[in-house]
């Protein structure tokens, strides 16, 4: 170290500061004469601090990761939404095509067909579940001035949920295809075979009556068939499922268990009898 | 400080390795401070904030180890490490320095809240000179945004700083007392 004196370390630092201001203005002067000598020397400091850089950027990187970890955790969320939303969108779509498709192929088994009638949908908000004298029923609210008529088919958004069964002027009772009570002929799609899907109570109905021979494969649609003349043909109702217990049970597509509105089809069928009719048989004209 | 009665102790090698580490502490962190913000993460820069606050803050509070020397050092590599025409940094950063000297007897016994505000106004000259260096330099008027954003960083900053170096500055303090 070099020792001087103090007036000398005094004027020293005094005159530091103007010395230092008039490089300063010097560097400005170089920067802009010698545009290649700033470039090389910026080169240079980048090359010293690479390997500093390089180092900073792990942990750097772990937290920038982490915090799109978290954007994306939080984007899961509407994601599910809309993933759900599509779903179920395309579950009907797919319910759709699958529908289509077997009418396809049924009518290039058979040309000329006849034309089913047209439909009329009336949309109805579920209530209250239960009540009245089914075990699996639901009421449903009608604007006044909506007609429904019995025997009338309810469908949520999915698939088949039940059948009208009560009518009041406000109100109408739809019974659950998971009742007891509940028959519905229905169709395998792929075999064509008839059966009849009894309800249990249960969540999923049971499959009975199916023609020898055709057993139902498991996964196998089921739709409704127009053997009684209550459904129209190719309703969707579920997928085959086969129990343990070896019973051949159907997963249905509506979700019964969260039903808030459900559509009520008009087809224009009158295979039910009206129960007054059920009750006093006309007589027989006498010949 | 040494107490009286209290023969001073000869300056051994560790002591005086100690008053070195002392008196580079504050360039030392300033430049690896900056280089450390100039690091590429995808923020906007933060760095003449950075600088323009060490300095400031050194200056102010200790103004043995932030000479006009490393002023101009420090300018200098805030000027390379970002891309402005060279010498603007120097020159604000001597300018800072000076003024910061002029006023530090009036500056230094002032609440964090005074000092703050009259950073604010060395932030806002320091944007300005900047903003007209520019001007200068590149013989364009270039945009606005740029230097008030830069003003809004330098105060931003300045607490979380201050914060950080404040205790540093008080242990050193310390540590010269008892010496």
């Amino acid at each position: 170290m070099i020792r001087l004196s103090i007036p000398l370390r005094q004027a020293l630092s005094r005159l530091s500061l103007p010395v230092l201001v008039a490089l300063a203005f010097g560097t400005m002067l170089i920067g802009k004469a010698d545009t290649l000598l700033v470039e090389r020397a910026r080169m240079a400091l980048s090359d010293t601090l690479a390997p500093i850089y390089a180092v900073v950027a792990e942990p750097l990187g772990a937290v920038r990761d982490a915090v799109q970890e978290a954007h994306a955790l939080w984007a899961i969320r509407a994601e599910n939404l809309r993933l759900r939303e599509e779903n179920e969108r395309l579950h009907r779509w797919q319910a759709a095509a699958l529908s289509l498709d077997a009418e396809n192929a049924l009518l290039r088994r058979q040309l000329n067909v006849i034309p089913e009638a047209p439909t009329s949908l009336r949309t109805a908000r579920v209530v209250a579940d239960a009540g009245g004298t089914y075990a699996r029923a639901v009421l449903l609210a009608l604007a006044p001035g909506v007609e429904i008529r019995k025997g009338q088919v309810a469908l949520d958004e999915r698939g088949l949920a039940g059948r009208v069964t009560e009518v009041g002027s406000r109100s109408a009772r739809v019974l659950l295809v998971t009742d007891m009570n509940s028959r519905i002929p229905v169709t395998l799609e792929g075999s064509r075979a008839r059966a009849i899907l009894s309800g249990t109570n249960g969540d999923n109905p049971r499959l009975q009556h199916w023609p020898e021979g055709t057993r139902p494969q498991e996964g196998e649609r089921v739709v409704t068939s127009a053997e009684a003349s209550v459904f129209p043909a190719g309703l969707p109702v579920g997928t085959v499922h086969w129990t343990e217990g070896g019973t051949a049970e159907v997963q249905l597509f509506a979700r019964l268990d969260r039903l808030d509105v459900l559509r009520i089809f008009d087809f224009g069928l009158s295979g039910i009898l009206p129960p007054e009719s059920v009750a006093r048989p006309e007589p027989r004209p006498r010949r | 400080m040494a107490i009286k009665g209290r023969p001073e102790p000869a300056p051994g090698l560790l002591r005086r390795l100690d008053a070195l580490a002392r008196a580079a502490f504050p360039a030392a962190t300033t430049a690896l401070l900056m280089v450390l913000v100039a690091a590429p993460v995808g923020l906007p820069s933060a760095l003449p904030a950075v600088t323009l606050a060490c300095v400031f803050f050194w200056s102010l509070f200790r103004p043995a180890a932030m000479s006009p020397v490393v002023c101009f050092v420090l300018g200098l590599l805030q000027d390379l490490l970002t891309f402005s025409p060279l010498g603007i940094g120097v020159f604000t950063m001597l300018v800072v320095h000076g003024l910061v000297l002029r006023l530090r007897r009036l500056l230094a016994r002032q609440s964090f809240l005074l000092v703050w505000l009259s950073f604010a106004g060395f932030a806002a000259g320091a944007a300005l000179l900047g903003f007209v260096l520019q001007a200068v330099l590149n013989w364009r008027l270039p945009a606005f945004w740029p230097a008030l954003v830069q003003f809004v960083l330098c105060v931003g900053f300045y607490p979380a700083l201050a914060a950080m170096l404040t205790p540093l500055h008080k242990a050193m303090q310390r540590a010269e007392d008892l010496a």
